[in-house]
């Protein structure tokens, strides 16, 4: 293990993946790498397989699609994911459903990927979180990374997935450090990960929520045996871990960034509460953001969205109640 | 290039399975329609012929297309295949997209028919990615993109088209004017007199054509893939034609009578008829004969078809994940 930067992590799978597979190429805005993901991409492999583009999100969007009917592997960078907006036709209504719709013929081996989130006080049009939005679209797989090593690990999956796949990174998380191991690796879709065992009450959190979660059970280890199960990705949604998580502690508490209506957590409360009823000793809660556009000053932004403390009240209310 | 007598044979045999398969898939849908099952929204090209046909027989095996709601005509042209079109059509099993697609979705990617689209102009950005991929590995296919004159309205179509001509991509995009978006005027919807016009603003070339003149198409489009082939990047042609049947089946609409006969003179498949035996290269009884022929490829599709299993529910979801 090595201790690395979130962006490096990034950067290390895009590396290896391009030196793999010389089908693997990146489209998208400033090829020269705005956040530093795609840092030294574009003078390594040339601009054949880092093709910076016009700002055109529908054109190189579906540029993508086309080229991975043709059996070429892209990932189109979005340079906020708030600008899938842009370039939603081509994700939503092509890149989704063209295989399905051929009848299985075709294979849409592509990977669309940028940041969001918020910390930034950039307001409602920079701060938006889109996993709710894919993961609605049936055809599309969603990946949210919370930890250094597993964002490597499954932008490397990702990359080889022979599927549309959103991949959805905190730009919160990216000047984090954590271990990654050496050498190759990869983390397979579709696997949650138990990142801290408790017994009191399982917290499923998503990317930058992990950490929050993460703090909150060593601040309560003493009072409170919290388990944080980390999903990775959305679809496909590891629901056995979550569901054996609950059954262990009867109690579930789901934390997102995204506007809480009709969000993920509903969802992961719909299964358990459909699977588990009988595990539950406490009523599920859900801690999202707020039903409102990001508001751009600081006071307004912090209360849209959990922190620690929030998380840390609402684990005590569901231990009491 | 200039198609040879045996190639022009090829192109009215296409002709008329393009009209005969519109014409009887109408007549089924219709059938049912009245019958109280509607099968959905279908979309025919008569009068259109000429640019399927003349386009697509440019182009080889690998090349690649993608069409529009309004794509059978493309994809008989390209060379799929009849019995799984008409078997798509009746949303059965063997239908060329085992019945997940329908009229607007028919696939044959080792035909390099990359699918219709339901979404107006949604094909547009697409084409650039086989091209691009062409580009890419350095060979010579070429993907042409269909759409229509409502599509050049959408705003990616603005977009493919000036990344296209930034990054000479071999594509050809061709435009069929016909006169209309469902019912409104190519006058009210496009700011300019010729889609073509546009190239212009994007820096390739442009060109209008008459699009019910199957040779014409054939050469225009015969230059700009050469064009695109030899590495010299896109084209926006335009194929000025009209549109001789309703919208969408049976849909009821108001043109005037005296337009629609304008048109019936014009009709791409009797100027060719007449254009071949003036020619010498066949005779009206030949074509008679061809037509026969065709009409028994037809009625073996849609004996094909209504034989054909529908999905079993149980696979409803096979085709959603690659693995
Ligand atoms: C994005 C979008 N908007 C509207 C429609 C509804 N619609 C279907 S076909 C059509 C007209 C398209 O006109 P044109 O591009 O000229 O093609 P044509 O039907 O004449 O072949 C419309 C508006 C759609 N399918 N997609
Ligand atoms: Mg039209």
């Amino acid at each position: 293990m090595r201790e690395v930067v979130f962006v490096r992590a990034l950067n290390e799978a895009l590396t290896e993946e391009m030196q793999r597979d010389e089908n693997v190429f990146i489209v998208g805005e400033e090829g020269r790498g705005v956040f530093g993901v795609t840092r030294g991409l574009l003078k390594k492999f040339g601009p054949k397989r880092t093709r910076p583009t016009p700002i055109s999100e529908a054109a190189f969007t579906g540029l993508g699609v086309g080229a991975a009917m043709a059996g070429l592997r892209p990932v189109i960078e979005i340079m906020y994911l708030d600008f899938v907006t842009c370039c939603w036709d081509q994700i939503a209504n092509q890149a989704a459903k063209l295989r399905y719709m051929s009848g299985g013929q075709l294979r849409m081996p592509l990977v669309i990927r940028g940041q969001q989130g918020n910390l930034t006080r950039e307001a409602a049009q920079h701060s938006q979180q889109i996993e709710g939005w894919c993961a609605q679209i049936p055809g599309l797989k969603v990946v949210m990374p919370a930890m250094v090593e597993d964002a490597k690990g499954l932008l490397k999956s990702a990359i080889r997935d022979d599927n549309p796949v959103v991949f959805v990174e905190h730009r919160g998380l990216y000047g984090k450090k954590g271990p990654m191991p050496r050498g190759e690796y990869t983390t397979p879709l579709g696997v949650a990960k138990v990142q801290r065992e408790g017994t009191d009450i399982t917290v499923v959190a998503t990317a930058v929520n992990v950490h929050r979660a993460l703090a909150v059970a060593e601040k309560l280890a003493d009072e409170i045996s919290v388990e944080v199960v980390d999903p990775r990705t959305l679809v496909p949604l590891d629901t056995e871990t979550i569901l054996a998580s609950v059954h262990k502690t009867g109690r579930l508490l789901v934390v997102h960034d995204a506007p809480v209506r009709l969000g993920f957590g509903a969802e992961v409360v719909r299964i358990v509460t459909e699977e588990a009823f009988d595990a539950l000793v406490a009523a599920p809660r859900v801690l999202g953001g707020a039903n409102l556009p990001m508001p751009f000053s600081a006071p307004l932004e912090d209360v849209c969205i959990p922190n620690e403390d929030d998380v840390e009240r609402t684990v005590r209310q569901m231990m009491e109640g | 290039m200039k198609a040879d007598a045996d190639e022009m044979k090829e192109m009215l045999r296409l002709m008329y399975t393009i009209r005969q398969f519109e014409d009887k898939a109408c007549e089924l849908y219709t059938a049912s329609w009245e019958a109280g099952n509607f099968l959905g929204a279908l979309h025919p090209s008569n009068g259109q012929e000429a640019v399927a046909v003349g386009a697509c027989t440019c182009l080889n095996d690998d090349d690649y297309v993608l069409s529009t709601h309004r794509g059978h005509g493309h994809f008989i042209a390209k060379g799929g295949s009849v019995p799984g079109m008409m078997a798509e059509l009746l949303g059965k099993e063997t239908g060329c997209s085992r019945g997940r697609g329908g009229s607007m979705h028919m696939f044959d990617p080792d035909k390099g028919l990359m699918g219709g689209n339901g979404i107006v102009g949604g094909g547009t950005p697409l084409a650039l990615g086989p091209a691009f991929a062409a580009d890419y590995r350095g060979t010579q296919q070429v993907t042409v993109c269909f759409f229509g004159d409502g599509a050049s309205s959408q705003g990616p179509f603005h977009e493919a088209l000036n990344l296209a001509a930034l990054w000479a991509l071999p594509v050809i995009y061709i435009g069929e004017a016909n006169a209309y978006a469902v019912a409104t005027p190519t006058s009210e919807g496009v700011s300019v007199p010729n889609v073509a016009d546009r190239a212009a603003a994007y820096g390739c070339p442009g060109a209008s054509v008459d699009g019910n003149d199957v040779l014409a198409v054939h050469e225009t489009v015969s230059e700009a893939v050469a064009h695109a082939r030899a590495g010299k990047g896109p084209s926006l042609l335009e194929a000025q034609t009209y549109r001789m049947t309703p919208h969408c089946m049976a849909m009821r609409e108001s043109r005037e009578d005296v337009e629609l006969a304008e048109w019936r003179e014009r009709d791409p498949i009797t100027r060719f008829e007449a254009h071949l035996q003036e020619k010498g290269i066949m005779t009206e009884a030949e074509q008679n004969a061809m037509n026969q022929q065709v009409a028994e490829v037809i009625a073996e599709a849609v004996t094909f078809a209504e034989e054909s299993p529908y999905p079993d529910p149980a696979d409803v979801a096979e085709g959603l994940w690659a693995t």
